[in-house]
């Protein structure tokens, strides 16, 4: 089986203005990544914010140029494809945004918003068309009454998934769903995520899912990998990541999340303002979990080393050198590895 | 005072009705609103987008612009004081003093052109001009502004104090608003979703910085969030808000274990959960209604499918199942 998408050393580096402080800099968004996704395949993207996930998405999706590396989709380099060539494989490379109002014309009806990428990208008209926007409509749970209405008379739910009928309709094999739920209530969210699994079933679809709510990208991905500053840190299949995590930023990201059993304090920070200094060095260790103090760094001024070293309750001495080769057997941690 | 005497809570809200008034109608916000809260308590809000909780929040320190807003019944009763009859200028006595409140959104309440030590040092002198008490000097007032930060668990507070606002991450400016709330020496701090804007990590610092505070100062704590994990990580008791009623109030270990109201079963039922991967969340039919035009009888009935014709016609008043435990349904 040929894989669906597969992006070998993948990096994006943005330039960044000139201040009277400062000469040219330079940010580094995505710094080296590969990624492999089957067809009918579900990776979950999860990382805190500015960590380079929507930055990944873009690249793979050629909607940004990529600074280093190379995007082979459906066996064919897309990497510097010329527009022309790639105008074809475009329909197969769907993006659904996190906030669906933003994504939607306010001027255009739903009818016509679901009907645009079939009429630009000449696949139907006529009676044609206007059978498959239903068929369309209907495959995300909207009934015909929703034809005529515009985007200010639809519900944040809604909304989405008139976007995803949208993504839909040049029938794509790949979907990048960028925090396609987090403006959405739970009880909504739930119906989403019924209806993106009903929809892979029946289409094939496979799915990049980046979320940062690890709880759905665990109900929704076989698959996960963990990004942080631009590299990813730890990837396997969402048991494994999810139930043994590795990597130390793994662990610190899941010791974070609330729980609802247990209704303890999450995150074995210590359990005061004391134990959680932001500039804190150390991290404290309670029921054998880790956790990360401190913030993401800036991406714009990354610490030397292993990104992570300054937060990480496992760093050595050699941490602080040299950034740790890409991963090994899924995870990016000498230190765990060896431990 | 004597144990055994029943004494005042620290917060008293009974029966609360406020309504928006606008050219399409009026819309009923809050729909008899009623919880009490204990001196050192904690309590969460959780609930569905526009069931009201900003605005409940809002309420506590008379925010809510009027008009729009008109208080159509009820009270809300802070240390023995009607907040709803007040005069303005003893409001502000209490408005970020005994009652203090941080938002989800902490940029839009620090001006970003002035350093975090202008700001701090401002407000604190401020505080003291509300109620009549001698401003302490520009030295004075930054050195408690220092002293502030540090409680919060923050390093180097003398640099955080010439910083701009936008030179903070914003977990920081976070902890700064946190700080300010506490400047007044607040006896209830109100958190309208001040976690939401955060990565989870640092969400989990907040968390178990407001902890801290509220366990170390004996700060009753009222949590907003429609994240019930977040809760359930703060807060000894939990009430759930649809469509501006409180439908369920009990102890928030009672609550995720044993729901009893329709709306707050479908809530739960609904949330993802990361340690039960099998567990399939399933959403809630239909959607939140027009509060411009609310289904009348109980809120819920368009969606629930327990309804009966008295569910139609009859609101279901807030109720005691249990000790502490409180449901708003005809058929629990
Ligand atoms: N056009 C651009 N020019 C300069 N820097 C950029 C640009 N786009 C993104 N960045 C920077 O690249 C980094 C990664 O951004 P990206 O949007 O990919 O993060 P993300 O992981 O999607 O974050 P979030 O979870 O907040 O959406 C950030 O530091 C961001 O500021
Ligand atoms: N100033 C106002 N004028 C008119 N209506 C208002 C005003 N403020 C709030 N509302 C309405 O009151 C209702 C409750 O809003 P509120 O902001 O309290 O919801 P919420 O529970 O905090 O939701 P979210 O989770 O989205 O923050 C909404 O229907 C809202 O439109
Ligand atoms: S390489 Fe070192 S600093 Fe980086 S995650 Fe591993 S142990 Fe921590
Ligand atoms: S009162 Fe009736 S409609 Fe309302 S929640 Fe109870 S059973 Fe459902
Ligand atoms: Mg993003
Ligand atoms: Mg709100």
């Amino acid at each position: 089986m040929t894989a669906l998408l597969h992006a070998t050393g993948l990096a994006k580096t943005y330039a960044l203005p000139r201040t009277a402080f400062q000469l040219a800099r330079t940010l580094q968004a995505v710094a080296g990544v590969d990624l492999l996704l089957q067809p009918g395949g579900t990776l979950g993207l999860v990382g805190e914010s500015g960590c380079g996930k929507s930055t990944l998405a873009r690249l793979l999706l050629r909607l940004v140029p990529a600074s280093a590396g190379r995007i082979v989709f459906a066996g064919q380099d897309i990497t510097t494809m010329p527009e022309a060539t790639l105008r074809p494989l475009r329909r197969r490379l769907q993006l659904v945004h996190q906030n669906p109002g933003a994504a939607l014309d306010p001027r255009l009806t739903v009818a016509q918003a679901v009907a645009e990428p079939l009429v630009i990208q000449r696949l139907a008209r006529g009676a044609a068309l206007r059978d498959r926007v239903a068929a369309l409509l209907a495959e995300v749970g909207l009934g015909a009454e929703f034809l005529p209405r515009f985007p200010h008379e639809l519900s944040g739910g809604q909304k989405q998934r008139v976007c995803i009928a949208r993504a839909l309709a040049p029938e794509p094999h790949l979907l990048v769903l960028d925090e396609p739920t987090s403006a959405l209530d739970v009880s909504v969210q739930a119906q989403m995520l019924d209806m993106l699994a009903e929809l892979r079933e029946r289409r094939g679809l496979a799915y990049l899912f980046i979320s940062h709510n690890l709880a759905v990208v665990r109900q929704v991905c076989a698959e996960v990998a963990v990004m942080y500053l631009g590299r990813i840190v730890e990837q396997g299949s969402a048991a494994e990541v999810f139930g043994a995590p590795r990597h130390p930023y793994t662990r610190a990201l899941l010791a974070s999340v609330p729980r609802l059993a247990g209704a303890a304090l999450p995150a074995a920070l210590g359990d005061g303002p004391a134990a959680a200094t932001v500039d804190g060095q150390a991290a404290a260790t309670v029921d054998g979990q880790m956790a990360a103090t401190g913030e993401p760094p800036n991406p714009a001024a990354p610490p030397p080393g292993c990104p992570f070293h300054p937060r990480c309750t496992l760093a050595q001495p050699a941490c602080r050198m040299g950034v740790p080769p890409p991963l090994v057997n899924g995870l990016a941690c000498p230190v765990s590895r060896a431990g | 005072m004597t144990l055994n005497q029943p004494r005042e809570p620290l917060l008293d809200i009974s029966d609360y009705r406020l309504a928006f008034d606008s050219f399409d109608g009026t819309a009923q916000v809050l729909d008899g609103v009623s919880l009490r809260l204990e001196p050192g308590e904690t309590l969460g809000i959780v609930g569905e987008t526009g069931c009201g909780k900003s605005v409940l929040a809002r309420s506590l320190l008379r925010l809510n612009p009027a008009p729009p807003a008109r208080v159509v019944s009820g009270s809300i009763r802070f240390e023995g004081a009607d907040l709803l009859t007040l005069s303005e200028r003893e409001m502000r006595r209490l408005r970020g003093r005994r009652i203090a409140m941080v938002f989800q959104d902490p940029v839009s309440y620090l001006n970003p052109l002035l350093t975090i030590g202008t700001q701090m040092t401002d407000a604190l002198r401020g505080q003291h001009a509300a109620v009549g008490q001698a401003q302490p000097s520009r030295f004075v007032a930054r050195a408690e502004a220092a002293a502030l930060l540090a409680s919060v668990g923050l390093a180097e507070p003398e640099r955080l104090l010439a910083s701009h606002p936008h030179q903070l991450s914003g977990g920081m400016r976070q902890r700064v608003l946190i700080a300010m709330a506490l400047a007044g020496n607040p006896a209830l701090l109100v958190a309208d979703e001040p976690t939401t804007a955060l990565d989870v990590t640092v969400q989990a610092q907040v968390l178990a910085l407001i902890a801290g505070l509220v366990r170390d100062r004996g700060l009753a704590l009222l949590l907003i969030s429609h994240d019930l994990g977040v809760i359930a990580a703060s807060c000894a008791r939990v009430a759930v808000m649809y469509a501006g009623t409180i439908v369920e109030e009990a102890a928030t270990a009672t609550l995720l274990r044993q729901p009893r109201h329709p709306y707050a079963q479908g809530l739960l039922a609904a949330v993802p959960d990361l340690d039960r991967p099998e567990h399939r969340p399933r959403g809630i039919a239909g959607s939140i209604p027009n509060l411009l035009r609310p289904p009348p009888g109980c809120r819920f009935h368009p969606r629930c499918g327990l309804a009966t014709e008295r569910c139609r016609v009859e609101k279901p008043l807030l109720r005691e199942l249990a000790p502490g435990h409180n449901v708003a349904c005809h058929h629990v």
